[in-house]
């Protein structure tokens, strides 16, 4: 398990007063602790691990994030923001002596503007919210994570999370206009705007993907884009993982970028066709779902193509979807992929390394051997067009050693990632979980840099703390209360 | 230009040379084949570190995406390697060669440091959009990494995206890493002669929120008289297989048509025509004249081009659906301080783009940051850069 830096025990003894502060700014229910009502808010989609944090505040605009934060900054109040908590790194994950900012009730869609598109939200509207407050007009916000229901967009930025069709539109640093953001003394910036590329320094790129460590952003100017004619998905499964990784080589080889091209292996095909059946082949070694769009003529052409591509890598089946329905059900399984490993294991651990993409059978072929020698399954699912891995390590969280084992197995597998040229994280963020991977992929030297350009933004270290940076190393910044301790 | 320039051939002779100019206190310039020296404000430094002899393509993998380059690797360069594997780079920066007058290549640093996007940038995205990894030489002479080279990455701090655009004063970039993409097998373009530049932009939107995507969308005030297209004049490009080009300029031709007489360019016509775009050619931008580049959202474009018009004759070029206003006019202060109270009005930034040497000393060249940033800015400079040895004063006075 993963350390967390040891509370300053002179905030703790403050409690009570700086929860009446809190009410000061944001009255009413906006501030929550009592310990029942806290519970809710001590873990992320990272379940395995829960610490309730001191106090949590539900601000309904900028001006009182800016308040709490002015006031934790004089106070030195650790602080944690939080979107919908579906981080699956452990981004939103409290400590026990700091405030959550939660920005969940900041909801409010501000302004779509369709000549320019844009919309200006605020940070706790939902991902898909954005998309459906647009949809009548025919436009989508086009980074689409799998918790795209839930989760919302300030959390997005702060993780610049990704999705199945970022292959063709981006991750959400490439879907970026603008942010309002509060630095850590409370004051509050627009960084870029409604016009795109801001002249000096890219504070919006360096913002986004920061995860929480640089200050926290209230509003966010999102690009909209017009959606397609159509869409269609088709099918193509294959007698091993080495053909099907030639396969999505020689599709993205011929000129053609699939809107999304996923690619999943025979554990995760089994999986998801119990629980969806969706009609996976269940004698593939490994399948591939690709997404083409445009209009139904673009859509014949591309899929005609991406057929006859696949059919020289002697397919087990090839199903090139007729219609809207067809292509959905194409991706019922994958959709419910998550779900489907969820009910055939008690827990799983979701990784999320990136590739090469032509390393992807040794890398799989690995993943395997580790899996035998752990004693634990693991299915994968991936993002094929962009090497994005995702293999779900089943295991036991009620069993200390099965635990034990899937979080080195996981360890394991990132440390693979970057061994043959890849990355800790495609899309889900260092959080907590990989914080202490970081010296695989970073130098101290690197890590010190990272750490003095965080320190530019919160000298004192209050933002978002024990994330992302390992705890101790050379050029960690001074935790004030772990020296205390 | 200085007469003493470093010039080394590899990245450990940068990291040398950086450490000891912070170890003496001596600031340098920093630059790859000099091309920009005209942009942004001069540097005040008594050497010039060169990464021109930092040269070529370290890794390409076409079926991945991806290409590695050292820093100092001349754009052409690069531009042909990709161009034999059917690939481009995405973004369409400009050779700027006409415009600044410069002999030299643009290298792959150059443009990285300073962010440079074409036309396409309004479909798919900026340079620093697919700046997938840097290395890059810190102030303290330490050789840095960021990023990597895959295509999605989120481990740690994204100083990819903070190193571009940054000119050189947080770093010294020694190579970079970009995603590319299959170059389209064909184009064409729908030219529409428009009433005004307002009419221009509602078009230009309409075909932009379209479901046809063009990766094209500028505004040509006087036309293209070469391509016989004469008075205002709106132009949207579509990239893609031969089929689809035809059948999405048709749609665009039905849907915009009401909004002015339509016109279609050829594959061959248009590749030539958003070249002059892309490389500002259609300004016609006199040697003595300077230029400015005002990003704004693409309806408050057509404002900013009436405010210049008025205030000193202004000669305009509009691209990215009208949001990225390209201007020409008399180097002086005052046409300055148009430029920036339009960009200001029209909610948007500018950038000095090109000026004799006594006005980019003079004036503010980019927008100044509000004092909250402005603090950060310095710490994250310091934090980069402790001795300030690394293009002092480029972007701005005093830092």
């Amino acid at each position: 398990m993963i350390a967390l830096p040891p509370p300053k025990p002179e905030v703790l003894a403050r409690r009570e007063a700086i929860v009446a502060a809190l009410r000061a700014i944001v009255p009413g229910e906006g501030v929550i602790s009592a310990p029942v009502e806290l519970k809710p808010y001590e873990t992320d989609g990272l379940t395995a691990y829960r610490q309730p944090p001191l106090a949590v505040v539900l601000p309904t605009s900028t001006g009182q994030v800016a308040a709490v934060m002015r006031y934790c900054h004089a106070n030195g109040i650790r602080v944690v923001p939080r979107g919908a908590g579906t981080s699956l790194s452990g981004g939103a994950l409290p400590l026990a002596d700091a405030v959550v900012i939660g920005l969940m009730r900041m909801n409010r869609i501000l302004e779509v503007d369709y000549d320019n598109r844009l919309a200006v939200v605020e940070a706790g509207v939902t991902n898909l919210g954005i998309t459906a407050a647009v949809a009548e007009r025919g436009f989508f916000y086009a980074p689409d994570p799998s918790s795209q229901l839930a989760c919302m967009i300030g959390g997005n930025v702060m993780m610049n999370s990704g999705g199945a069709h970022c292959l063709k539109y981006g991750v959400t640093a490439n879907n970026l206009l603008g942010v309002k953001f509060v630095t850590v003394e409370g004051e509050v910036v627009e960084i870029g705007g409604r016009h795109l590329d801001a002249a000096g320094y890219d504070w919006l790129g360096l913002i986004t993907g920061s995860e929480g460590q640089l200050g926290i952003v209230t509003e966010v100017t999102v690009r909209i884009l017009p959606s397609p004619e159509g869409a269609r998905a088709m099918l193509a499964a294959f007698r091993s993982i080495e053909v099907a990784g030639a396969a999505v080589a020689a599709i993205i080889g011929s000129g053609i970028i699939p809107v999304a091209l996923e690619f999943m292996d025979r554990p995760c095909i089994h999986a998801c066709e119990a629980f969806a059946h969706a009609g996976y082949p269940l004698d593939a070694e490994a399948m591939l779902i690709i997404e083409v769009e445009g209009s139904e003529a673009e859509q014949d052409m591309l899929l005609g193509r991406i057929r006859a591509i696949c059919g020289r890598f002697d397919p087990i089946s090839l199903r090139v979807a007729r219609t809207a329905e067809e292509s959905a059900a194409i991706w019922k399984g994958r959709k419910g992929a998550f779900g489907a490993v969820g009910r055939i294991s008690p827990d799983y651990l979701c990784m999320d390394g990136t590739i090469p993409t032509s390393e992807l059978p040794r890398v799989l072929g690995r993943i395997g051997e580790m899996s035998r020698a752990y004693g634990l399954q693991v299915a994968n699912v991936f993002h094929a067009g962009d090497g994005n891995l995702h293999p779900l390590i089943l295991f036991d969280a009620n069993d200390p050693e099965s635990t034990r084992k899937a979080e080195a197995f996981g360890a394991d597998i990132l440390r693979l990632c970057v061994e043959v040229g890849g990355c800790l994280t495609g899309e889900h963020g260092v959080g907590v979980e990989k914080r202490d991977l970081m010296g695989v992929q970073f130098l101290p030297h690197e890590l010190a840099q990272q750490r003095r350009i965080k320190g530019a933004f919160d000298p004192d270290w209050l933002l978002n703390p024990s994330k992302v940076f390992p705890l101790e190393g050379e050029g960690a910044a001074p935790a004030p209360a772990a020296r205390a301790a | 230009m200085s007469a003493a320039l470093l010039a080394p051939d590899s990245e450990e002779e940068v990291a040398r040379a950086v450490a000891a100019a912070a170890a003496a206190g001596e600031p340098l310039a920093i630059e790859g084949n000099g091309t920009k020296r005209a942009l942004l404000r001069p540097v005040q430094a008594a050497r010039t570190l060169s990464t021109r002899n930092l040269r070529g393509i370290t890794l390409y993998r076409p079926q991945e995406l991806v290409l590695s380059a050292r820093a100092g690797t001349p754009l052409p360069e690069i531009e042909a390697a990709l161009a034999e594997k059917g690939q481009h780079l995405i973004a369409e920066p400009p050779d700027t060669r006409a415009l600044f007058g410069a002999e030299l290549p643009a290298t792959l640093g150059g443009v990285v440091a300073a962010n440079l996007s074409g036309p396409r940038r309004i479909a798919w995205g900026a340079m620093r959009d697919h700046v997938l990894g840097v290395r890059f030489v810190n102030g303290a002479g330490e050789v840095i990494r960021s990023g990597g080279r895959v295509l999605k990455n989120v481990t740690g701090l994204d100083l990819c995206k903070l190193l571009t655009g940054s000119y050189g004063t947080l770093g010294v970039l020694t190579e970079i890493t970009l995603k590319v993409l299959p170059a389209p097998e064909s184009t064409g373009s729908l030219a529409l002669r428009v009433a005004d530049l307002a009419a221009g932009v509602r078009a230009l939107s309409a075909g932009l929120g379209s479901p046809f995507g063009p990766t094209g969308a500028a505004l040509l005030p006087q036309g293209a008289p070469a391509f016989g297209l004469e008075g205002p004049t709106a132009v949207l490009r579509i990239e893609d297989f031969a089929e689809p080009v035809a059948y999405r300029l048709g749609r665009l031709r039905d849907l915009l048509a009401p909004l002015g007489a339509p016109r279609l360019l050829d594959a061959e016509s248009s590749r030539a025509l958003w070249r002059m775009v892309r490389e500002a050619g259609l300004l016609g931008a006199t040697a003595a004249e300077a230029v400015w580049r005002v990003s704004v959202p693409p309806t408050a474009g057509p404002a900013v081009a009436d405010a210049l018009r008025a205030a000193f004759a202004a000669r305009l070029l509009l691209d990215w659906g009208g949001g990225l206003v390209w201007v020409a006019g008399p180097a002086t202060e005052a046409a300055h301080a148009a430029v920036m109270a339009a960009a200001r009005a029209g909610g948007g930034t500018w950038t000095l783009f090109r000026a004799p040497e006594p006005l980019r000393a003079a004036v503010e060249v980019l927008p100044p940051e509000p004092p909250p940033l402005a603090a950060i800015a310095a710490r994250v400079k310091a934090a980069l850069d402790p001795k300030g040895v690394l293009n002092p004063g480029r972007m701005r006075a005093g830092a």
